[in-house]
């Protein structure tokens, strides 16, 4: 099934297994959303578990947050990246905070699925990458699926956590194809997973980035070079021990992602990681991520996003060391 | 002067539900007949029938583009289109009441508002061909950039409104009248409920600028109607904030034409903000992307085609005597304006990412420079094989 079908399963499971659970967003409801992720949903559970709000994100966010306080587990909507600003400041200084501030009594169990990324040639605030935005923020987990597999099972890890989860859906990938197995469970979301063993190099990514790793991986084999992808799938928290593992094994890590690589993630996990297996290391960390300028218009993204080739030519540079 | 207008023409708490039925301006019915209404008389008087055939070419003119926009969209020559069909009259009837030295803020949907502002429509294709994320020169025509994320320029308008007020401080009122500022905001039905139109309203009236809102109420967003958004017309919002709102016939370019002249005036001169509501109908898709099948019934939307603004403005030209050489040759014209932007659109140059690079900051900035320096190494590596190709196939291919 494809990674749009295997959230919408998802979905439809905690919200028949867990009557406390609901959706709100823009046009979830009768539409099914723009990407149809919540498709038949409000058919089966009625327009009270499926909530076609007013157009405001802070007021989703901000509702969602009074509806968990009640004892609800919400799962919002955020249309697209770009559009999430608007209630960043419910997730950012309440939503984030709140179980700190009611020294732990209170837990705010909201998930915030985002569909982010682009290579979808679409216009501005459409192609966007904020996971740095969300993980430097305490008090939210955040997590990424790559897989239709992974999507199904995450989905409702996320809901069934009692801390915030920002669930971010990669939205080129919502037609990758992939069995799903709904009897086994994924492993954690906060492991990340080694989706490629090899002994020379470690490649780092998440969500959209993972198939483009594999590739490159597989066009590395060709010149004679054993790369190792990792799915890391939380972004908050990291897996640091997986990775620290696998840099220690092979010498030489690149982290990818399609956020602007200038305060990315890519840099934590650098500095992590030298932090830890310093004198494993055979050549600095790398990092490989999109230029230091907002998302540039769709005709020129693919010279933006780091693809294939951009990672390859990354990978030479560290075994130029 | 609003009082003597506004004492009988605000429609203020009184007005409950969301029927579209409730009670607007309008000077020309659907069947085209003009309706005569005096207290409105001060800004149609000069709008004669030749003033009314060039709203016409204009309506006409943005029916094409709009047309031209989706078709050349399904040929998989722009990424998108945000077809405007059915507001038309909203569009062309509030931006032909604005003055060169206005300044206004769309959202995404107003092409026949740009149209009127003299933005080249090929320049506007640009957004819509995925090389641009602006399009046109907003200084030069007074006519600011889209805004993709809802509701956000409303708040623009008003602190633009802001500096003009303060830039005619102490301008006598005949000075204001002729060549005073003033700002336009549009926005949605679905985006008056984001928090920023609630603030921008808020500073509006708090500093009297000289903004007029107006609101294109087309009855949906998306696949959301608008009784999601309000329980009561949005006009009444006005009344909380404390400025003077009226609400019109969206299709009706003339009802639109006079009550917009009518804020202007009220901005103008300094007598604080002013809410429009045009009543309207989004006849079309949200988007290229959307499928309106998915969530509003053909009933509702056959319901609005007798409605139609371009229909009724051809009906009322058509009783005064406007004969059928007219409407020929705007068909001409309008044909020979699409032929012309389509052939422009397809000989846009694909721009390079250097562009891009190169508008980030107004000044110069060591990372960009440095990002800059290895993207261009980084290109000369593949001289070659030729420029680095896009892999996002290939890697869908896996
Ligand atoms: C802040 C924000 N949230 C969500 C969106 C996605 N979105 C684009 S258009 C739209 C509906 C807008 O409806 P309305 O304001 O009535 O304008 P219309 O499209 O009808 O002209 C939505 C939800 C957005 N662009 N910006
Ligand atoms: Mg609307």
């Amino acid at each position: 099934m494809t990674m749009a079908k295997a959230i919408n399963a998802g979905l439809r499971r905690v919200l028949a297994e867990d009557p406390k659970t609901l959706l709100m967003g823009e046009d979830i409801g009768k539409l099914g959303g723009v990407y149809r992720i919540t498709e038949g949903l409000q058919a089966e559970f009625g327009e009270d578990r499926v909530v076609d709000s007013p157009l405001a994100e802070s007021g989703i966010i901000g509702t969602s947050i009074g509806l968990a306080l009640r004892g609800y587990r919400p799962i919002a909507e955020i249309q697209f990246d770009g559009f999430v600003f608007p209630g960043f400041n419910q997730i950012t200084t309440q939503l984030a905070k709140l179980h700190m501030r009611s020294e732990g009594v209170l837990t705010v169990p909201v998930t915030i699925r985002i569909p982010f990324g682009g290579g979808i040639g679409s216009v501005e605030h459409h192609s966007e990458s904020p996971e740095a935005l969300f993980a430097h923020t305490a008090g939210l987990r955040i997590m990424t699926p790559s897989t239709p597999h992974d999507a199904y099972w995450m989905i409702q890890e996320a809901v069934a956590s009692p801390d915030p989860v920002i669930f971010f859906e990669p939205k080129r990938r919502y037609w990758l194809k992939g069995d799903v197995d709904t009897e086994h469970r994924a492993a954690p979301a906060a492991s990340a997973q080694v989706v490629r063993q090899g002994s020379d190099a470690t490649v780092v990514a998440w969500g959209p980035l993972v198939p483009v790793a594999l590739a490159a991986a597989q066009a590395a084999q060709e010149d004679g070079r054993d790369v190792e992808v990792i799915d890391l799938r939380s972004l908050s928290p990291i897996d640091f021990d997986t990775i620290t593992a696998s840099a220690q094994k092979t010498g030489r890590l690149v982290v990818m992602h399609e956020a602007p690589t200038f305060g990315g993630l890519g840099g934590e996990i650098a500095a992590r990681v030298t932090e830890r297996a310093f004198y494993s290391l055979q050549a600095p960390v790398l990092r490989l991520g999109g230029f230091h300028m907002p998302y540039p218009p769709s005709k020129v993204e693919a010279n933006y996003l780091p693809d294939i080739d951009r990672l390859l030519e990354a990978l030479d540079r560290s075994f130029a060391h | 002067m609003w009082g003597e207008i506004i004492g009988r023409r605000v429609v203020d708490t009184e007005l409950t539900g969301t029927d579209t039925q409730a009670p607007f301006i309008q000077l020309l019915s659907p069947d085209g007949t003009r309706r005569q209404d005096p207290a409105w008389d001060r800004y149609t008087r000069d709008v004669d029938l030749e003033a009314l055939r060039g709203f016409y070419r204009d309506m006409a003119a943005t029916r094409r583009l709009d047309d031209e926009g989706t078709a050349l969209q399904r040929q998989g020559q722009l990424v998108l289109w945000v077809p405007l069909k059915g507001q038309e009259a909203a569009q062309i009837g509030s931006g032909r009441a604005t003055l060169p030295q206005d300044y206004l803020f769309p959202t995404y949907r107003e092409h026949g508002v740009a149209i009127t502002r003299g933005v080249q429509i090929a320049e506007m294709l640009r957004v819509f061909r995925g090389i641009s994320h602006g399009g046109w020169n907003p200084a030069s025509t007074g006519f600011h950039n889209y805004t993709m994320v809802l509701a956000a320029q409303t708040l623009h308008a008003v602190g633009y409104a802001m500096g003009v007020q303060r830039d005619q401080k102490g301008w006598e009122q005949e000075r204001l009248a002729a060549e005073g500022g003033a700002v336009m905001a549009f926005f949605g039905d679905g985006a008056s409920s984001e928090g920023d139109v609630h603030e921008s309203m808020v500073f509006a009236a708090s500093t009297q600028a000289p903004v007029v809102f107006f609101c294109q109420n087309n009855q949906w967003a998306i696949s959301v109607p608008f009784e999601v958004q309000s329980r009561v017309p949005l006009v009444n919002r006005a009344a909380g904030y404390g400025f003077p709102a009226v609400r019109v016939d969206g299709n009706d370019v003339l009802a639109v034409h006079a009550v917009t002249r009518w804020a202007l005036e009220c901005a103008r001169t300094g007598q604080g903000p002013v809410l429009i509501e045009a009543v309207t109908y989004r006849r079309g898709a949200h988007t290229t992307a959307d499928d309106p099948t998915k969530y509003r019934t053909r009933h509702e939307e056959e319901g609005w085609d007798e409605k139609d603004p371009l229909l009724r403005l051809e009906r009322h030209l058509r009783a005064a005597g406007t004969g059928d050489d007219f409407f020929e040759a705007v068909k001409e014209e309008t044909d020979r304006m699409a032929a012309e932007l389509r052939a422009t659109a397809l000989a846009f140059p694909t721009p390079a990412l250097e562009e891009s690079f190169a508008n980030v900051y107004a000044s110069p900035h060591p990372l960009v420079q440095e990002e800059l320096a290895f993207y261009r190494e980084y290109q000369a590596g593949f001289a070659d094989g030729g420029a680095a190709s896009d892999t996002t196939d290939r890697e869908d291919a896996k």
